[in-house]
């Protein structure tokens, strides 16, 4: 929780092994390692890929193939709409998804913040609350949630689960950014206010931009959360089909007994491409924005 | 009262969004199921707005918590499913942290495609759950699966991985550690850097081994990041719904107390809410009682967090 040196010296990482220090042996094993480590990561991700372009019989076939009878077909059916509202769900899921990112990483940016800079009566309390609150299974605050939202006349809109999904990114979002705000020196808010900025001046024009790496690590849990939710989605969205996030609509791929797993397949990536693109923009601030989170928790 | 209010308003302003948030969608549900684990609440005398129909549910005074702590299968098993629900967490927690450390020490070398790795590395986090479990739920099929396609291939047994069997529970544990091991190394690998070099320097002029630079620089380094990341990874794990659910179903040999909670809220005719409620609060008391000893424990060796 305090500023040290060390965390000022992650910006410039150490190169403390050249490479031609290590012998051939070392080399060949570091390489297998990681080579193994990757090709486990990405399989199941490829195996997706292939299995999308097979029609749902030559898909469950019990000699694996890399091509059999491969085509465009089932993402042309599913963008189609053969297969329910592809397209309608797919915007509900980047409406909420933007939404909730939008609104989390604002609303933890500014608590982070407040609790990075400011000495204030209840401040450890709220950090501690915000570890307990992701202590608390969501499963069973559904029907007190559901309640709520009736009352609130949210129940049933984009609007409702955004909120509900803040609640499980900002904890997490404002710890993140707490950490990463104390890497940034405290002289430059004293600059900016000797300049006669407010403190939201300062916060919002001095330190936002060099929090970038951290504002863009956040985003990406934000995303991803909203993105990949089934339950609450399932619970607080209307049942008409052009309400539904791809997370509920894709159930329709499986059914009971019977799952389409070629059409399942083509939809998972046709889900999983945005997920990828934003992850893609983020992931060099990865490591520097995730890491001081964390380490300064 | 004013200075007060003049000296900290802007810090209040600030927190007040998140503030009110939490404690309505939250705080204030928190109390209500709370509430809920002393009566009968279930979907036939719960208060519906949509039908206008009030509320028919009564107390029942201890009777959830004796029921479901009694053990009884009918009520979830609970003990039994605790050990599940621990052997789950410990193990999966473990093997995101040992296998995160390792990639993490691999990739803060100098190594040609280093950034290439890390793309590729952290990919099964970028990918939605739900996606990811439905292509494992795939890849684990009995028959058709390409997991034993290959045991087949090679001549080994080829066990039916998602049915009644434990097999079951390796097959999530299996999936859940390819989910979560990206957050840990990327976690440790930001720990890593922030490593001043001279250290290593040091130890290398004292004679350290390898391995003792490990014990004695890397380890230490990451004792804060490490607390950090293993409380909320246990936290994590332990509330861990979707990869189960998505994957096993309401399989009893998966079950851990998140997924009994949801079957009892989701499945049935008659959704017994109050009995899920119980599960949740005696959920969140066994976290915060882990929580607790778990700080207390890094207190005692001189950790400021």
């Amino acid at each position: 929780m305090t500023l040290d040196a060390s965390s000022l010296q992650m910006v410039k990482p150490e190169r403390r092994l050249k490479r031609s220090d290590r012998s051939l042996a070392a080399s060949v094993g570091l390489h297998a390692g990681l080579i193994i480590a990757s090709l486990i990561a990405v399989f199941p991700v490829f195996w997706v890929l292939v299995t999308s372009f097979k029609p749902d019989a030559r898909a469950v076939e019990t000699s694996p193939k890399l091509f059999n009878e491969s085509s465009l077909d089932n993402y042309s059916r599913i963008l189609g709409g053969e297969k329910g509202a592809f397209l309608t769900w797919f915007g509900n899921s980047v409406l909420i998804a933007l939404l909730t990112t939008v609104i989390a990483v604002f609303l933890s940016a500014t608590t982070g913040y407040a609790a990075s800079r400011f000495r204030f009566p209840g401040k450890r309390s709220l950090m501690m609350s915000f570890l307990v609150v992701q202590m608390f299974p969501f499963a069973v605050l559904i029907v007190p949630l559901y309640n709520i939202l009736i009352a609130l006349g949210l129940q049933g809109t984009s609007l409702g689960l955004v909120l509900v999904y803040c609640t499980t990114a900002v904890p997490f979002c404002t710890y993140m950014l707490k950490g990463y705000f104390d890497t940034i020196p405290t002289d430059i808010d004293e600059a900016g206010r000797v300049d006669g900025l407010s403190p939201f001046g300062v916060f919002w024009r001095l330190v936002m931009p060099l929090a970038k790496p951290g504002l863009a690590v956040t985003s990406f849990y934000a995303f991803l959360t909203a993105w990949g939710e089934v339950a609450f989605a399932s619970a607080f969205l209307s049942a008409a089909d052009d309400s539904k996030t791809l997370a509920v609509g894709l159930q329709v791929f499986v059914q009971q007994n019977r799952t389409e797993w070629g059409h399942l397949a083509a939809a998972s990536i046709l889900v999983a491409i945005p997920a990828v693109i934003v992850f893609y923009l983020v992931q060099r601030f990865l490591v520097t924005g995730l890491s001081s989170g964390a380490v300064k928790g | 009262m004013r200075r007060f209010l003049e000296r900290h308003w802007y810090a209040y302003a600030m927190v007040l969004p998140v503030v009110v948030v939490i404690a309505v969608l939250v705080l204030y549900p928190l109390a209500q199921g709370v509430f809920f684990t002393f009566t009968n609440i279930n979907e036939a005398n719960i208060a519906n707005p949509v039908l206008d129909r009030p509320a028919t549910y009564s107390g029942v005074g201890f009777k959830n918590y004796l029921n479901v702590l009694s053990g009884d299968t009918s009520y979830g098993a609970f003990w039994g499913t605790l050990v599940r629900t621990l052997i789950w967490t410990f193990a999966c927690v473990f093997l995101h942290y040992v296998i995160g450390l390792g990639l993490a020490l691999l990739l803060n070398r100098e190594v040609r495609g280093r950034t290439l790795y890390r793309v590729l590395l952290i990919l099964p986090w970028a990918v939605p759950a739900f996606i990811s479990a439905f292509a494992w739920k795939y890849m684990f099929n009995a028959q058709y699966g390409i997991i034993n396609q290959l045991l087949r291939a090679v001549g080994l047994p080829d066990p039916v991985w998602l049915g009644q069997s434990d097999w079951a529970l390796f097959a999530v544990i299996v999936v859940n550690v390819w989910l979560g091991v990206p957050f840990m190394m990327v976690a440790l690998l930001g720990g890593l850097q922030s490593i001043p070099g001279d250290l290593y320097e040091a130890a290398e002029m004292d004679g350290a081994t390898p391995w003792q630079r490990f014990r004695n620089v890397t380890l230490p380094g990451l004792r804060s990041v490490s607390s950090t990341v293993i409380l909320l990874g246990i936290i994590w794990t332990f509330n861990m719904f979707p990869v189960i659910y998505l994957i096993a179903g309401p399989n009893p040999n998966t079950r851990i107390l998140v997924t009994y909670a949801f079957e009892r809220f989701f499945s049935g005719a008659s959704r017994d809410y109050a009995v899920a409620s119980t599960y949740g609060v005696l959920i969140l008391s066994v976290l915060l009682v882990f929580a607790t000893v778990y700080r207390r424990a890094l207190r005692k060796q001189g950790e400021v967090w």
